[in-house]
């Protein structure tokens, strides 16, 4: 499935019932250097919009939502050790966490790549 | 989710020629380096003469310590100069102007460091009987008279040891006064322009904090802030003058606003030292104010303290105030130390002790010093003084608010705008010049906000001198085309910038033997 | 005004740069009706002779330790501080300068801190410590929050002899929180069970060491209990001199450790300034309150110091921050500091067995008298004496003689008649056998009135 974000920057990837959140390549760069994301424990169960991480730079701190609901089955670990992945391959290495989904249809909601582009442009 | 505030927080590039003109000892004159204590260890060293311990059976319940602590062994001329060169990488209000806004940065007289430690005052144990320490009660029952004075209003908590203490005392009375009105009430209004401390302690006490937007004039915004009341507000919080050195002009409709309510207002008195004397909050409609003895009535910063944060309180809130406070009888002064009789309704206890003793003894001497003349004076000049710089600036910096402010200037960073420059390099710039940069980044309702705190101990050179600077570097962002200029800045200090995203990215937190260079 | 120097004339010239006719321009905001227009009604200004005088004449009518045998503690104790360290806090560049925002120019208070903060992680025997919080009582509730934040439970365990006033100080701090604490009744003759509650709702107990009484215990057992169930052991320890002889609450397996650091570099001072001490374990760091100095490099690849995890700081995260603390002890951390490094190793050893070795004689002198004895078996340099009457007169009848010879229980235990009659003695390097003779021949006139 192709990637959708949110208003607050998260983007999303589903594959089957399993979304793999993140926060996007604008977001990062806005936060400038990543120092610490704080990842939910595997197993919490998440209503759309809760807090589902904290991300770090030196002088902010921003809450990530969760962009569907669901449950968390995995996050990433290795952003403990190196949070700069979020800075140098926010889509990519820069994951949080995968969500086990309970309701597909949140994803309609969403913004595609073209809609989140037009989105960003006009915050500027 | 973002509320990036737009600071780089890791140095660009490398050395230029002149930091890479390094000495032997990296040493240059005056500019003396020293290690780390631990890295001037020679065991054996010791900065003391003690007397040999009695031989005595311990009593220590075989708790003795086996091991060693690791602590570093220096002589005393050792950790003398040790300190003496730490001392000389640090900026001083004694050394030169420090117009960091929010911060009133004044003059720390010398009477007043002598006078804590005369004999009687520094020396003297908070639990000794009360008799033996009636001088010292007396003089906190006086600077409580000046404070009240002051501010116009009944009552003092004089307990509370800084400025965000202080506002938990003032957060908390107010819980408890709706607590033993038997009302539940959740929501603490907060203008978006308050320190962060504001927020964290209304918290604290429980609250939901609620922001209130500000007018396109730099005050709350009155409308946002009658819609946002309601019967489940406890209260609001708001610093006048205003973070962004503004007095808020409604403040009595705020007041009877959150009166009608029922809800109590605290006025976060970070800023009292514009309106000495000039006006005074009890006649603001405030129900809680703290007062930071460590801005306005000039005890010592000391790198970040001790402080001390008395709050003033209306008799609504009086009855709620901490123990323990002093209480002037007829055959002398005693303490009220326990939440019973009198101070039955107290919320509680805030310090080990009875307050920062130390530093109201620092407040009162200058208060002394000063009189009711002075405390004025101080007002008018430190008011006069930051308009002299708005208007010194305001042509080639952009003021986001019109009118005169009170002791500070605040401007934002258009001017900056497409010149590759931004606030904090501008700051950094500054400290070439050989001066503390101004605030900055604060208020956030302002883009690239720099807030300019004179104080009234300055002279008219030094301002005059200050706007030139402000002027030559600025003309320079614009006119060089030079932005790596003021992104190598600061040249001159100790260090250059420093890599703060490191640092925060894997934290070194102490000294540890295996890793030490 | 010998603090301000404008002139009349300089003022006017301003106030025409500015384009306003007089000062009172500058004050339209303030609404007419609140503007004042005379003087307060205090006194006008003085000399500096005069203040002198008037300053003086406070001290003057309080009874000087100097000029007194002092036996007093309970959470402050008289100790000799180094003349380096006096001069030291008093230079400039230390005293006038704001909290380190600007690195570049406050690596003098940055590199201090870093040493402080290493200094008080190695005596407590934690990972890490902050740069300081108000005092040891406000050090110990911040605890007690970053205890239910770190395990996400929301109830704590006091000790029933924990110093009072950091019992009263820790309950009004998290009154109005969700979380709770439930403390223990007092327990003079130390056989006080701390685990009878303790299950997996509990997020940390507090227990002191040396206890309020004087008494020692090894808290290696209760840390392992209260990790059975998930739970922090808090440590406070109030007379900091004493991790120069005993185990360190970190070697007993606590995971944080406050204190009080007022004996090492602080004036006694009524009871403040002091500096409240705070470490714990790596794995809790960003649960921390209060400011943290970090190493670094700078643009040149120098070593060089900055405030760090800021983040979870009031400046930045406002409601959700670790504490609202701000403003901290700065300067007294650096008397701290200072002391400590001319302490040294040896330094810091030798000076608490100086103070057990004087308590010990002491206790023992006092012991013997008739009527009266010592509580506790085991003490550092404090220790809590029965009298044959009510401590409170007995402190009253020794100033009368000139001594300040402890604190009566019941000051800070009121409306308990079991402690009506203890009073807390301490005895540092700074009294000499004579005072303690002074005090013991008091005590015995005390006991046979």
């Amino acid at each position: 499935m192709s990637i959708k974000y949110t208003k607050d920057h998260e983007w999303v990837i589903v594959e089957g019932d399993i979304a793999t959140v993140g926060i996007s390549v604008y977001a990062q760069d806005q936060l400038g250097d990543v120092v610490f994301v704080e990842v939910p424990e595997v197993g919490r169960s998440l209503d759309k919009a809760d807090e589902l991480a904290v991300v770090e730079s030196v002088k902010a701190a921003s809450e990530v939502y969760a962009p569907l609901s669901g449950e968390v089955v995995e996050v990433n670990e290795e952003l403990e050790d190196t949070p700069s992945l979020v800075n140098d391959d926010a889509q990519g290495a820069g994951w949080f966490a995968k969500i086990k989904l309970t309701d597909a249809s949140e994803l309609e909601e969403l913004m595609d790549e073209d809609a989140y582009k037009e989105f960003t442009e006009g915050l500027a | 989710m973002l509320n990036n505030v737009g600071r780089p927080t890791r140095p660009e590039g490398g050395s230029d020629d002149i930091s890479a003109s390094e000495t032997f000892t990296g040493n240059k004159a005056l500019n003396l380096e020293t290690p780390l204590i631990f890295e001037q260890s020679v065991k054996g060293r010791v900065g003391v003469d003690l007397a040999e311990p009695k031989k005595v059976k311990n009593r220590l319940g075989g708790l003795e310590r086996q091991g060693e602590v690791g602590l570093p062994d220096l002589s005393e001329p050792q950790v003398l100069r040790h300190y003496v060169r730490l001392s000389r990488q640090n900026y001083s209000i004694d050394a030169g102007f420090y117009p960091l806004g929010s911060c009133t940065m004044k003059h720390n007289p010398r009477i007043n460091e002598k006078a804590a430690r005369m004999k009687g005052l520094g020396d003297i144990h908070p639990m000794q009987p009360v008799s033996t320490v009636q001088g010292a009660l007396a003089l906190i029952d006086d600077l409580a008279h000046w404070l009240k004075t002051i501010t116009g209003m009944p009552a003092v908590a004089m307990s509370p040891a800084a400025g965000a203490h202080g506002e938990l005392c003032g957060v908390m009375a107010i819980r408890a006064a709706h607590d033993a009105k038997g009302e539940s009430r959740t929501r603490i209004l907060v203008p978006e322009s308050a320190h962060g401390t504001n927020p964290a302690t209304a918290a604290l006490c429980g609250y939901k904090v609620q922001s209130v937007p500000a007018r396109k004039d730099g005050r709350m915004d009155l409308e946002a802030f009658e819609a946002a009341l309601g019967p489940d507000v406890a209260g609001v919080m708001l610093t006048n003058p205003n973070t962004c050195g503004l007095f808020e002009n409604d403040i009595k409709k705020i007041a009877d606003l959150i009166h009608g309510v029922g809800g109590y207002f605290y006025c976060d008195g970070a800023n009292l030292n514009a309106i000495l004397g000039r006006t005074r909050p009890g006649d603001l409609g405030v129900d809680a104010m703290h007062i930071n003895l460590h801005k306005t009535f000039s005890t010592p910063h000391g790198g970040g303290g001790p402080g001390s944060g008395p709050v003033v309180l209306s008799d609504a809130l009086a009855p709620f105030a901490p123990v323990p406070y002093v209480v002037k009888r007829a055959e002398g002064y005693t303490l009220h130390e326990q939440v019973d009789g009198d101070a039955k309704a107290s919320f509680g206890r805030m310090k080990t002790f009875h307050g920062q003793m130390g530093m109201f003894i620092r407040a009162l001497s200058y208060m002394l010093s000063h009189g009711s003349d002075g405390l004025r004076q101080i007002a008018e000049d430190a008011v006069l003084n930051a308009n002299y710089i708005r208007v010194g600036l305001n042509d080639l910096l952009h003021s986001p608010f019109d009118g005169v402010c009170m002791h500070e200037a605040l401007f934002d960073d258009s001017t900056l705008k497409d010149t590759g420059v931004t606030t904090l390099d501008l700051a950094k710039a500054m400290i070439d010049e050989g001066y503390h940069p101004m605030t900055m980044y604060f208020p956030l309702v302002v883009h690239g906000a720099m807030l300019i705190e004179p104080t009234e101990s300055e002279t008219k050179e030094t301002l005059d001198l200050f706007i030139g600077s402000m002027r030559y570097l600025i003309e320079k962002a614009q006119k060089d085309n030079d932005p790596d200029f003021f992104a190598q800045a600061p040249k001159y200090s100790p260090r250059r910038r420093l890599d703060e995203t490191a640092a925060a990215r894997s934290p070194v937190l102490r000294y540890q033997k295996e890793t030490a260079a | 005004m010998r603090y301000m120097p404008h002139t009349a004339a300089e003022r006017a010239e301003m106030l025409d740069k500015i384009g306003v006719d007089s000062v009172d321009d500058l004050f339209v905001d303030i609404p007419a009706d609140a503007r004042m227009n005379g003087l307060l009604d205090l006194p006008t200004h003085a000399s500096e002779m005069v203040v002198d005088k008037k300053m003086q004449a406070y001290g003057l009518k309080n009874l000087s330790p100097a000029e007194a045998p002092t036996f007093l503690g309970a959470g402050a104790y008289r100790h000799h501080v180094p003349s380096v360290v006096d001069h030291l806090i008093q230079r400039s560049e230390f005293l006038t300068a704001y909290t380190p925002y600007q690195p570049e120019i406050s690596q003098g208070t940055l590199q201090a801190l870093f040493e402080f903060q290493s200094q008080v992680a190695l005596i407590t025997g934690m990972d890490v410590a902050n740069a300081s919080m108000y005092d040891g009582a406000t050090a110990c509730a911040e605890a007690v929050l970053m205890a239910c934040r770190a395990t996400r439970r929301k109830k704590a365990i006091l000790s029933g002899n924990l110093h009072p006033h950091y019992r009263e100080v820790t309950e009004t701090t998290v009154q109005f929180t969700e979380f709770n604490v439930a403390s223990n009744d007092t327990a003079v003759e130390g056989s006080e069970d701390l685990t009878a509650n303790l299950d997996k709702d509990i997020a940390c107990v507090v227990v002191q060491n040396p206890d309020f009484f004087g008494r020692m215990q090894d808290l290696s057992d209760l840390a392992d209990k209260c990790h059975e169930v998930g739970a922090l052991l808090v440590v406070v320890v109030t007379e900091i001199v004493s991790l120069g002889l005993v185990k360190s609450p970190g070697e007993m397996g606590a995971d944080i450790v406050v204190g009080e650091g007022q004996s090492i570099g602080v004036a006694l001072s009524y009871g403040g300034p002091y500096v409240g001490l705070f470490a714990t374990k790596q794995k809790y760091v960003r649960q921390m309150p209060g400011r943290l100095c970090g190493e670094t490099v700078d643009q040149d690849g120098k070593r060089g110091f900055v405030l760090t995890l800021s983040t979870r700081e009031q400046h930045i995260r406002r409601e959700k921050a670790t504490s609202n603390i701000c403003t901290n002890a700065g300067l007294c951390s650096l008397a701290f500091s200072i002391h400590m490094s001319l302490l040294g190793e040896n330094g810091f050893r030798q000076l608490a067995e100086i103070n057990h070795g004087e308590a010990v004689t002491a206790a023992d002198k006092i012991d013997a008298i008739d009527g009266m004895s010592v509580v506790n078996d085991s003490f550092f340099n404090e220790f809590t004496v029965k009298l044959p009457i009510a401590a409170e007169k007995a402190v009253e009848m020794l100033a009368d003689k000139g001594i300040l010879g402890g604190v009566p229980v019941a000051r800070l235990i009121p409306g308990n008649p079991a402690m009506d009659n203890l009073l807390l003695i301490t005895v540092t390097e700074t009294n000499t056998d004579d005072e303690v003779d002074q005090l013991v021949a008091a005590l015995k006139e005390i006991a046979n009135a």
